[in-house]
């Protein structure tokens, strides 16, 4: 228990300075801004299970996100549900689809397999598009019912909710990470028929990675309907998702669950900021460049770098 | 369905896919036979194409525009193996992850770029023979599609001619089976494997053309033929070009069936629903090595 009890400390303090923050902060901006961060904590630490333990580059991550946000939708629609059943709902549709894209792992590795995530994301983009129920191409319009008693404005409660989901996320990235399912995920990214046959469970690994990636990534969506009031399509499904999914672990570092966190913390507020100042396409802009220039030039990202930095100044 | 209507919907498919089979042949060289995690290929597809409206401006044809650009678009493509190559394959390690990455990026930083200096409206160009049509029997067939058809079938047949009858084409294929023997008979296949990609990009020039000849064009097209191009390369067997023919062919006709029986917003799912199929049941593709 001991390598938890720091971990716990500080999930606890962010939780509870999240509450306070709640009460105390006035300007409604700071939490629309941070709920964008946080729910990206959520998505690059989902990705980063799959993508940066097992080595399984999923494309795909936009669809999750908008599965799990269209599920809230269709339960909003169908019978007024409440924001919990609408998360746990999420993670359960977007956990089968994770189940099925570790099934496909099964055949197919490296690009194959990214390929075939891009093929799930357009197919469920092109059933939406279809699926009158939840506003088809023309989108849906979600009331966002009144606060709670605790909480000034509904996104103010959105705001603390997040902040939950992501360290729940974090935690379980860093259970994984830390027992011996990490392990067992490194050593198939490393080498996956060495792996085999030295006795890792492989396909049970890679099912319940995929699984867990693919059911935080919908419930990082599930309230993405009440934040906006509104959803269509061509923003659920948007790209920025899939590229901020798999370019905040890759910018933070792949290799332990801090990295999607600083990335995402980073970049999800140079997006905002820039977003902002700047133009949203510039935002996107800039996400590209620094994904291919930490590629090229830090692949072990910021992490990386740091460690490499602290090692020179032991040195000397 | 009826029988015409039916009849119709193949004709209209062959031609298409005789298209697809052109924008494929270039990813069927460098992920197919060099192993080059290409996602950024469609975005080069769409680079091409609004190289030809850009030229479309100053009033040249689309086509001759796409035959001016692809020695641009062939030296282009040296330049971006030989650092792929350097960055990645040299080293080795993890090249998987940071390769697909790195296109992914590319792919991305190319369709911003068009975004940020054409706008996202839809663009297209002017020529003679757009826009017209010719009546075959009861079938009426768009100029359009059969000046595509046409060029497709060229540059498929003309790549295909290439790999398998002259010596640097042959050694491309050399270099797709056994890299270590050909280096064995002293050439360097790094320098083979980057001329090859040099081609495969340059036919980005030319089916780019085609792309914006056959329909309007916007800067987000390029995802959407992630799964066309990446269903016609793996579905043609890694790297075959007959293959690459007949692919493009089957996927042109499925996807003209849907369209006309289900009607058009469907039609983006039909290429990624046959690749899943395709790599569940036969990932050699049809004509696999």
């Amino acid at each position: 228990m001991g390598r938890w009890t720091t971990f716990i400390v500080v999930a606890v303090a962010v939780l509870v300075a999240a509450l306070l923050l709640a009460r105390i902060v006035p300007n409604e901006y700071f939490f629309f801004a941070s709920y964008v961060v946080l729910q990206f904590i959520v998505l690059a630490t989902a990705w980063n299970i799959l993508g940066g333990y097992a080595g399984y580059v999923n494309f795909g991550s936009g669809a999750f996100f908008a599965a799990g946000a269209y599920t809230a939708v269709a339960l909003i629609k169908a019978f007024a549900a409440p924001l919990m059943i609408q998360l746990a709902a999420a993670a359960l549709v977007t956990g089968l689809m994770g189940f099925a894209i570790g099934a496909m792992t099964l055949r197919l590795r490296g690009i194959f397999f990214s390929i075939a995530t891009v093929a799930v994301a357009v197919i469920c983009e092109t059933v939406v598009f279809n699926w009158g129920f939840v506003g088809g191409a023309r989108g849906a319009t979600v009331l966002q019912p009144p606060a709670p008693a605790l909480f000034a404005s509904y996104a103010r409660m959105l705001f603390v909710v997040m902040t939950l989901l992501a360290v729940l996320a974090v935690a379980l990235a860093r259970y994984v990470e830390i027992s011996w399912i990490g392990r067992g995920l490194r050593a198939i990214r490393d080498n996956e028929e060495a792996a085999e046959s030295a006795g890792v469970p492989t396909l049970k690994l890679k099912l319940f990675a995929a699984t867990a990636s693919g059911a935080l990534m919908g419930i990082a969506g599930a309230p993405f309907p009440l934040y906006m009031s509104f959803i269509e399509p061509t923003s659920a499904f948007s790209l920025n998702y899939a590229v901020s999914a798999l370019a905040m672990p890759i910018i933070g570092g792949t290799a332990s669950w801090a990295g999607p966190v600083i990335g995402a913390v980073l970049l999800g507020s140079v997006q905002q900021v820039v977003t902002v100042t700047l133009s949203s396409e510039i935002n996107v802009l800039v996400l590209g460049v620094l994904l291919v220039a930490f590629v090229v030039a830090a692949p072990e990202g910021i992490l990386g770098l740091a460690r490499k930095l602290s090692a020179k100044a032991r040195v000397r | 369905m009826s029988f015409e209507l039916l009849g119709e919907a193949i004709i209209a498919g062959v031609l298409l896919g005789c298209f697809y089979a052109a924008v494929s042949v270039g990813l069927s060289v460098a992920f197919g036979l060099l192993d080059v995690p290409q996602i950024a290929h469609p975005a080069f597809l769409v680079l091409g194409a609004y190289g030809a409206y850009y030229l479309g401006g100053f009033g040249l044809d689309p086509l001759l525009a796409g035959v001016a650009l692809t020695p641009v678009f062939f030296l282009a493509g040296l330049a971006v193996y030989r650092f792929y190559h350097a960055t990645f394959e040299s080293r080795g390690t993890d090249a998987g992850l940071r390769g697909l990455a790195f296109f992914f990026g590319v792919a991305f930083i190319v369709e911003v770029a068009l975004i940020l200096s054409f706008g996202v409206d839809q663009r297209m160009v002017e020529a003679a023979y757009i826009g017209k049509s010719v009546s075959l029997g009861d079938v009426r067939l768009p100029m359009r599609m059969l000046v595509a058809f046409g060029v497709a079938l060229v540059l498929t047949a003309g790549l295909s001619l290439y790999l398998s009858s002259t010596f640097t084409g042959r050694a491309i294929k050399a270099v797709a089976q056994d890299q270590t023997a050909l280096a064995l008979m002293g050439a360097d296949p790094v320098r083979i494997k980057q001329w090859a990609f040099g081609i495969a990009t340059g036919t980005c020039a030319l089916a780019g053309a085609l792309l914006i000849i056959v329909a309007p064009v916007e800067p987000g097209l390029g995802r959407l033929y992630i799964g066309r191009t990446f269903c016609v390369a793996v579905l043609a067997g890694l790297g075959s070009m007959p293959g690459t023919l007949a692919a493009g062919i089957i996927l042109g006709v499925a996807e003209s069936i849907v369209l006309t029986s289900f009607g058009a917003s469907w039609a983006p799912a039909v290429a990624f629903g046959l690749l899943l199929l395709v790599l569940a049941i036969r990932p050699a593709g049809l004509f696999g090595r």
